[in-house]
């Protein structure tokens, strides 16, 4: 179903951008089901008993994205074509080889070392560069360029996962009164502290606030979940906060960002200029939008990556918009619900820190575009152009599918005992 | 820990539709405000990479056209030239990526772009047929007409419009300073950016089309106003009243008389105060014999504080002042166009016009078809009515008058050999030391013994001396020149 409405949309934007079908619909006809077939056919055979919503919603955000990709710039289009198939691939392998989560669970600390580094490689001289974006969140291997920062946070998403499966009873009772208040003991705050320092670095050194901004938070509400004490949401807030006042105080590319969030009408042709543009697009596009391909926005900086929700707004309009809106609503829906139905607390733990990883970051990036927050560039899961997030959300997504199908099949073996009993 | 989990997604279910309500700000509530932000020109750009027709001149001379960019990596496919460049620079208008469209671009950018009703109905069955759906526009301008004018006006400040007073239709507007469009229009970033800057701060403001968008004084001209109010109220008639033989007249409740030119003695009767333009009798015409109340209302008549129902974009109201009370001095000056009157050389042309056309002024326009790309006629202009200010018989007098002004009066310069032809020239005083004025001529001519054919005004901006035999000298041969060019192209007189 997904499928279809994929290739017609691709259709209808070719239409729309050279008044023509386009010449290579047989091929991509073919390519395209055979990807998502595959994928499907991929999870009934090795998750038959995983969550069905999920994967035809994102087969419906990544379809939409590369036609929207497509409409832009057609080399784009042709890198993500072959990103999408690797991620695929890479879904596909997942499924295929972490047969239970919880084999995961003993790697954490090869995890967090993983995480930790691949967060600080583009800080080693001669590796790290910066791709014009004003961050510096690339790495140079040979001829592969990638975003490590992508891979460390499912990386650290296990580690964390595994660490609060195992240490939140501890963190959990430990008590530090102070006065009135009661606080988690001073050597579990350590975890916290050190996820803030890491959050700093980056923020401070890579220039990149979305992602800071994320794996604090993903730190966070993982350890919140995990122990239920409120305190840790009001002191990392606290922490949080401190850092982002310092930050906007101290540091020229934070300052930008607030300042233009705050009134980018000061410098419509300078820093404000590519969200204002992206305004003008999303309004432009009204309740209907422009028609697939008939975008043509070209002026807005990034916008086949940071930007692409308001090219789709554009397009298709606030039906469009809200579309994306309630697919990574679904998306999130049946992330938590997998975590609330597992009974493994590092499953659920994991589950819940995969949701955020998606739900959250695709708000830091659609607030940014409407300035309900200050912009951070970070990619639209699924939907923008880039390979080194397409394939770690694909990765995501299968451990989201594997959980999912660990739960039903646990259901089903129980239910099997009860009736053998 | 389920019940976090829960709480967990009521938080970002409330986020997400924040951001839903955010979009609809900014998709619905916003939308007007942010669509009509002066720096939004997602319209225009969108139209920049879609086929967009051409615009001809009325004798078949391509003014703009879309051609594809040279240039294969630039994000536009198509461009915008202007052949003919500065001569049609205010008619065509600019159509820039970066500062929207004027001129005929904006008017008539639903039908270049083939978006309006008719074309997107009639372009439904090409759906799946690669044709563009444009539409060709083409204006009653001629070329032939434009360059006349230009060569005459040379490097002088002003505007010429020819018409024809039958249609409204508009056969030539030339004004200078003019501008190339080619510039603002160009893809190039900076090439763009500076010739808007440069012409932004250019003297004479040439990305205006001054024949429309700029009034002046219209001088002695507006003495045709006053004829016609006067006919047209039967206060006036060829013969009655006679105005008496002074230099200068003094309005009631002033001790400030208005002089004549040179202080020269003038009077009598109609045509004769015409033909030698007589400050002191239609001073007096226009406070005595008219009044207040007949004066305001008959400039009215005349299209003056009324908006053009030309079809360009934001034309410029003539004024004639309405606040003038009992004071006889303030509507003495006015009578003979001074004061507070101030007319579009369009004005001018469309009152010799009126007076041409039996009385009737028609509605000023410059299309004149738009034909898809096969060639079928989407839609065509057709004439229609825009004033009466004068009866056939009032207009007939002064028809007569005018002529007398061309034979043996101040317009004698615009005379053509074998062809009927009236006028009437202004010189609107700016100044006296040194005398300065703006040298106005307006007029009509055609075959003898049948309606004229063409109107046309002339305006040539702050000329030295103020007499009024100065609007004769300077105007009255680029009225005559663009006349007769007008005249050859409809198979002449």
């Amino acid at each position: 179903m997904t499928v279809v409405i994929v290739c017609a949309a691709y259709v209808l934007a070719s239409l729309g951008s050279d008044s023509r079908i386009p010449a290579n619909i047989i091929p991509f006809l073919i390519a395209v089901i055979a990807l998502f077939m595959g994928a499907h056919f991929a999870v009934r055979k090795l998750a038959p008993g995983a969550d069905p919503i999920l994967l035809p919603t994102v087969t419906l955000l990544n379809g939409l994205g590369y036609v929207v990709i497509a409409g832009l710039n057609e080399k784009l289009a042709a890198a993500q074509a072959t990103w999408t198939a690797i991620a695929i691939l890479g879904f596909v392998l997942t499924l295929w080889w972490v047969k239970r989560p919880r084999d995961l669970e003993r790697y954490r600390y090869t995890f967090a070392l993983v995480g930790i580094g691949l967060l600080l490689l583009p800080l080693v001289p001669g590796l790290g560069y910066d791709a014009g974006s004003g961050s510096k969140i690339w790495v140079k291997l040979g001829p592969i360029n990638f975003q490590p920062g992508e891979v460390a946070k499912v990386a650290l998403a296990i580690f964390f996962a595994a660490y609060l499966a195992d240490q939140r009873e501890l963190i959990a009772t430990s008590q530090w009164k102070i006065g009135p208040l009661r606080l988690p003991h001073p050597k579990y705050l350590g975890p916290v502290l050190i996820a803030w320092g890491i959050t700093l670095l980056v923020m401070f050194y890579q220039k990149d606030l979305g992602s800071s901004l994320l794996f604090f938070g993903l730190f966070l509400v993982m350890i919140w979940v995990a122990t239920q004490r409120t305190s840790f949401l009001v002191i990392g807030g606290g922490l949080f906060a401190a850092g982002a006042v310092f930050a906007w105080r101290t540091l020229d590319h934070v300052k930008v960002r607030v300042d233009i969030w705050l009134d980018p009408w000061k410098t419509p042709s300078g820093n404000g200029y590519q969200i204002i543009q992206g305004m003008f697009a999303m309004s432009f596009g009204g309740l209907t939008g422009t028609g697939l391909g008939r975008g043509g926005d070209t002026r807005i900086p990034a916008a086949e990556n940071d930007f692409i929700f308001a090219v789709i707004a554009e397009e298709l309009g606030l039906v469009g918009g809200s579309l994306i809106i309630i697919a990574y609503l679904l998306v999130i829906g049946s992330g938590l619900r997998i975590a609330a139905d597992t009974d493994q607390v590092f499953d659920k733990l994991l589950a819940t820190g995969f949701t955020l990883l998606l739900g959250l970051q695709a708000f830091i990036i659609v607030a940014g575009v409407l300035r309900l927050l200050p912009l951070t560039g970070v990619a639209l899961p699924f939907i923008s152009y880039g390979g080194s997030s397409l394939v770690m959300n694909y990765v995501i997504l299968a451990l989201l599918l594997r959980i999912s199908d660990q739960t039903s099949k646990r259901a089903i073996n129980r239910a099997a005992a009860e009736v053998a009993a | 820990m389920n019940r976090n989990i829960m709480k967990l997604g009521v938080v970002l279910v409330v986020l997400y539709v924040a951001l839903f309500a955010k979009l609809n700000w900014i998709q619905v509530v916003d939308k007007n405000s942010l669509d009509s932000n002066p720096l939004n020109t997602a319209q225009v750009r969108r139209d920049f990479n879609r086929p967009r027709g051409t615009i001809l001149t009325a004798d078949g001379t391509v003014i703009a056209q879309s051609v594809a960019n040279p240039d294969t990596s630039s994000e536009f496919k198509r461009m915008r030239v202007y052949p003919e460049g500065e001569l049609f620079g205010q008619t065509t208008g600019y159509f820039s990526f970066r500062y929207g469209s004027s001129g005929l671009e904006r008017q008539y950018n639903d039908e270049l772009s083939g978006s309006t009703f008719d074309q997107q109905v009639k372009g439904f069955g090409d759906l799946f047929v690669a044709r563009e759906n444009v539409g060709n526009v083409s204006i009653s301008l001629r070329k032939d007409v434009q360059e006349t004018a230009r060569s005459q006006l040379g490097n002088r400040e002003g505007s010429v419009v020819v018409l024809d007073p039958r249609t409204g239709a508009i056969l030539g507007s030339w004004s200078w300073p003019s501008y190339d469009p080619n510039t603002v229009s160009s893809l190039d970033k900076t090439i763009a950016a500076t010739s808007w800057k440069f012409l932004n701060a250019a003297p004479g403001v040439p990305m205006r089309a001054h024949f429309y968008q700029d009034r002046y004084f219209p001088g002695s001209t507006f003495k045709v106003v006053t004829s016609g109010v006067g006919l047209q109220t039967a206060k006036v008639t060829n013969t009655e009243p006679v105005y008496p033989y002074v230099n200068g007249y003094t309005p009631e409740g002033t001790n400030k008389p208005i002089m004549n030119f040179g202080g020269e003695t003038c009077g009598g009767t109609l045509p004769e105060i015409l033909r030698v333009s007589c400050n002191s009798s239609f001073a007096q015409m226009g406070a005595e014999t008219i009044g207040a109340v007949d004066m305001v209302a008959g400039a009215g008549s005349f299209g003056f504080n009324a908006t053009v129902p030309i079809d360009m974009p934001e034309p410029v109201k003539s004024v004639f002042p309405t606040n003038l009370g009992n004071n006889q001095a303030k509507l003495a000056m006015s009578s003979i166009g001074q004061n507070d009157v101030q007319a579009t050389p369009l004005q001018m042309a469309m009152v010799a016009g009126a007076v041409a056309n039996g009385g009737v002024i028609m509605k000023p326009h410059v299309l004149f078809e738009v034909r898809n790309v096969q060639g079928d006629v989407v839609s065509s202009y057709a004439p229609s009515k825009w004033l009466t200010p004068m009866s056939s018989a009032s207009a007939a007098t002064l028809f007569d008058d005018m002529v007398g002004v061309v034979k043996g009066g101040t317009a004698t310069g615009m005379a053509i050999q074998g062809c009927t032809v009236g006028g009437k020239t202004g010189t609107a005083q700016l100044g006296t030391d040194p005398p300065k004025s703006h040298t106005w001529i307006m007029g009509f001519a055609g075959p003898p013994g049948k309606p004229p054919t063409v109107a046309v005004a002339v305006v040539v901006l702050n000329q030295s001396g103020g007499s009024e035999a100065t609007g004769g000298r300077v105007a009255a041969p680029i009225a005559k020149a663009v006349l007769q060019t007008a005249l050859a192209a409809q198979g002449g007189c």
